[in-house]
């Protein structure tokens, strides 16, 4: 052990007020924190991907009532929402533009219109849900589901059991997909009062930076969910 | 290792050991322990959780083991049974022996091995000990009010549609479990990415790093998994779905799949850190470098990336079809190497090591005889035609005690022995650790490898009765099963006993190399009292390879 004197090659930044104490400087913490959100969103990607997989695999084996079932599905609506989301993920790449270019009200107003569109995405999905409880297509003991195909008309108690599998899938992924809006809505609506206190600026807006990562992911996990639940074999409609 | 952290004198007696500002002398009071960011006060309640679910789970085992004293069944009715070994199962997997290692001594080690001050996250860290007894509080919320009764691993249609007991709760607790489990992994490979001290590079690491570096990667990608299969369950039984249930057209075997695609690499989350530690102690223990360090280093990831490939070997017996078995069954095989890799280094590194029988590398030398019996076993149960006949018997539930008791566990008391000094600045008593590790050692064969025998003869598993043939065997296991308690118990005692009446153990009792030996023990809050600088491997106790390769290295620069 010699003791000479340390250079430490990290702490050449000054010390900045949002530095955590374990961090050298705000470049190794940034760092830190984006590899973290990517680790966590890898983690949402198994999450979903246990779904997803399920969901391929019950497509396979009953592709006429999934297809069927599927139809009933409001693509108009679903197609309106896939726009309002990317929309909503235009809105807060600008919200981080506005930090860099430190447009201090510009961040809080970009952030509450990705809060706007995101809570129009979920107004629409649950119109969405209340057609599905009128039209007793909500899996549990009022099930029931006759199909609008004109190949088949009458009740058909297995297709009507594997119809309620396609459902029960579309409010589970849909579900927790609108779960995890809201948690990101309520984490925009903390970043936007904190925005409007002036708390980010273009040197500082790590926060901005983590929570577009999230919000991106979910929109990208619904332009997923949209064509494998309302668009595969619309053709045949 | 050399580096040039200027500490105050190494020198320490007992007067001056706890005058020094440390991790725990720094604040008192259960204020500064239940809001600390500081990853060691962290490990602290860790290990007080997880030694508190390891007793749950112990006691289930006991009265599994009394049951099983008899082939009637006398004591428990075969309902109240099957909710003792899921339980046991439960507990010990989810609550123990996935968060031992990582939470424990990894949260401990991780910052001190690699001169950092601290996790990257450590409030996330913090979150993941509460949400971990979260998850803990549902799933002894269900046991107390009568537990579940569907085998650890939650085969549906049984666990949505007929069992009556606690599922959605355990499953729930599980569920919570899992974040917290994935907090610690995202959070050791964000750490171990941008945390480490400058010149330590990745082959300069220690393999206890290596090993925790690979287990958080099964961890991140495999938890979410389980996390999702047992929500399933739980949607599919609260809302009377179908998504697993044959009547409904669902299919049983696609849980079976999702479950296993998480439960298989989750054994290598409980066996990987335990290389680790092993790694650290034959090192320390042999005084020297361990043979082939890149090989070790790199058969931790491929143990990983396999692990994700071989869940299919749970399912030889649930229609799969032959082609998919027979490239699982391969698959599993290969497993094989990379654990032997292992194996074979650390008896390589022990040839002409300078052996010192210390408590840890006791530890050590068990956890290299009884995990090359469960890996050998692994190698049978791999087999298609052999696993056909041993499915369901004691030959499987052998195996697997050998690999997450004989092999985590013993990895598990092994850090905690050779670490302890580090952690409470303490020394416990020579004899009596040894004796203890004894016991473990005896206690644990005498208690399994009958088991192996009773499975290979055709005794089920899951079952509160048997034959009356097969009692002798039952009863070696269960006295076993109480030498392994004693086992268990004298560490726990020494250890709180040593807290306060132990010898203060100085900064480095073992004459360890390593990063966080480098620093006092125990350590200040931020580690080191001045950022180290690495300028070569880990253990290189022979100096002159030292001296001769940083020459070496001022030559070539
Ligand atoms: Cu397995």
């Amino acid at each position: 052990m010699a003791s000479s004197p340390l250079v430490d090659p990290h702490a050449t930044q000054a010390h900045h007020r949002a530095l955590a104490h374990q961090f050298d400087s705000l470049d190794q913490q940034k760092e830190s924190s984006t590899l973290g959100m990517w680790l966590f969103l890898v983690t949402e990607i198994m999450f979903f991907g246990g779904l997803f997989t399920a969901y391929v695999i019950y497509r396979t084996l009953y592709p006429q009532a999934f297809a069927l079932a599927s139809h009933t599905l409001n693509v108009p609506l679903g197609g309106a929402n896939t726009a309002i989301l990317i929309g909503s993920s235009l809105t807060m790449v600008l919200a981080i533009w506005a930090a860099q270019v430190n447009w201090r009200k510009g961040i809080a107003l970009f952030l509450l219109a990705t809060i706007a569109l995101g809570a129009t995405f979920l107004g629409i999905k649950s119109v969405e849900y209340r057609e599905k409880f009128e039209t007793h297509h909500v899996p549990g003991p009022s099930f029931h589901f006759v199909p609008e195909s004109e190949h088949v008309k009458v009740t058909d108690p297995q297709l009507e059991r594997h119809a309620s599998i396609f459902f029960s899938l579309y409010f589970i992924m849909t579900g927790l997909h609108a779960l995890h809006m809201i948690i990101g809505i309520g984490i925009l609506a903390v970043l936007t009062v904190l925005a409007w206190k002036g708390k980010y600026d273009s040197e500082y807006h790590n926060p901005l930076e983590m929570t577009g990562l999230y919000w991106h992911f979910v929109d990208i996990v619904w332009i997923f969910l949209f064509p494998l639940l309302y668009l595969l074999g619309a053709h045949a409609r | 290792m050399n580096t040039t952290a200027a500490a105050p004198p190494v020198t320490t007696t007992a007067e001056t050991a706890f005058r020094r500002p440390n991790y725990l002398n720094a604040a008192y009071g259960v204020r500064s322990w239940l809001l600390t960011r500081d990853h060691k006060r962290i490990a602290i309640l860790y290990l007080i959780s997880v030694t508190t679910f390891f007793a749950i789970g112990s006691l289930f085992a006991l009265l599994i083991r009394l049951e099983l004293l008899t082939p009637e069944g006398d004591l428990f009715q075969p309902d109240t049974y099957n909710r003792l070994f899921t339980m046991h199962g439960v507990v010990m997997v989810f609550f123990f022996l996935i968060p031992a290692i990582p939470a424990v001594l990894g949260n401990f080690l991780v910052p001190l091995m690699i001169g950092a001050k601290d996790l990257a996250f450590p409030k996330l860290n913090l979150a993941s000990w509460y949400v971990y007894n979260l998850g803990g509080i549902f799933t002894l919320w269900a046991i107390i009010h009568g537990g579940v009764d569907t085998g650890w691993t939650f085969y549906t249609p049984f666990s949505t549609h007929y069992s009556n007991t606690y599922v959605i709760a355990t499953a729930l607790g599980i569920f919570i479990n899992g974040f917290s489990t994935i907090f610690t992994g995202l959070n050791f490979i964000v750490t171990i990415h941008r945390m480490r001290a400058p010149g330590l590079t990745w082959f300069r690491l220690p393999l206890f790093i290596w090993a925790t570096y690979a287990t958080s990667v099964i961890i991140v990608l495999g938890t979410p998994v389980i996390a999702i299969t047992l929500l399933l369950v739980a949607v599919e039984k609260t809302f009377h779905l179908g998504i697993f249930d044959p009547a409904l057209g669902g299919d049983p075997v696609l849980f079976q799949h999702m479950f296993w695609f998480y439960s298989h690499p989750a054994v290598y989350i409980m066996i990987l850190p335990a290389m680790g530690v092993e790694s650290e102690l034959i090192a320390a223990f042999a005084r020297k470098r361990i043979v082939g360090y890149k090989v070790v280093a790199f058969a931790s990831i491929a143990i990983a990336v396999l692990g994700f490939l071989v869940w299919g070997h749970h399912m030889f017996v649930a229609g799969e079809s032959i082609y998919a078995a027979t490239i699982f069954s391969v698959l599993s095989m290969l497993v094989a190497i990379p654990s032997a890799v292992k194996v074979f280094n650390w008896t390589a590194t022990l040839y002409q090591g300078s052996i010192s029988f210390q408590t840890p590398m006791l530890y050590a030398l068990g956890f290299i005889g009884l995990f090359t019996l469960g890996g050998l076993t692994g190698v049978m149960v791999a087999t298609l035609g052999f696993d056909v006949h041993v499915h369901d018997t004691y030959f499987v539930v052998a195996h697997f005690h050998y690999i997450m008791v004989g092999g985590t566990i013993m990895g598990y008391l092994g850090g905690l022995h050779y670490w302890w000094p580090k952690i409470s600045g303490k020394l416990y008593p020579a004899f009596l650790s040894k004796l203890a590790a004894l016991l473990v050692f005896v206690g644990f064969n005498l208690t399994f490898f009958p088991q192996f025998i009773l499975g290979y003869l055709g005794m089920p598993r899951r079952y509160w009765s048997y034959p009356p043939e097969f009692q002798v065997l039952n009863v070696l296991s269960t006295a076993g099963a109480s030498i392994l308690g004693v086992g268990y118990l004298l560490p726990l005692c020494y250890f709180i006993w040593s807290m306060r009446y132990g010898k203060d153990s100085g900064d480095n009792p073992w004459g360890a190399v390593g990063l966080e030996w480098d620093t006092t023990s125990p350590p200040p809050t931020e580690n080191f009292y001045t950022t180290p600088v690495v300028t070569h491997g880990p253990y290189e106790y022979n100096r002159e390879e030292v001296h001769n390769r940083m020459s070496q290295e001022v030559t070539l620069g």
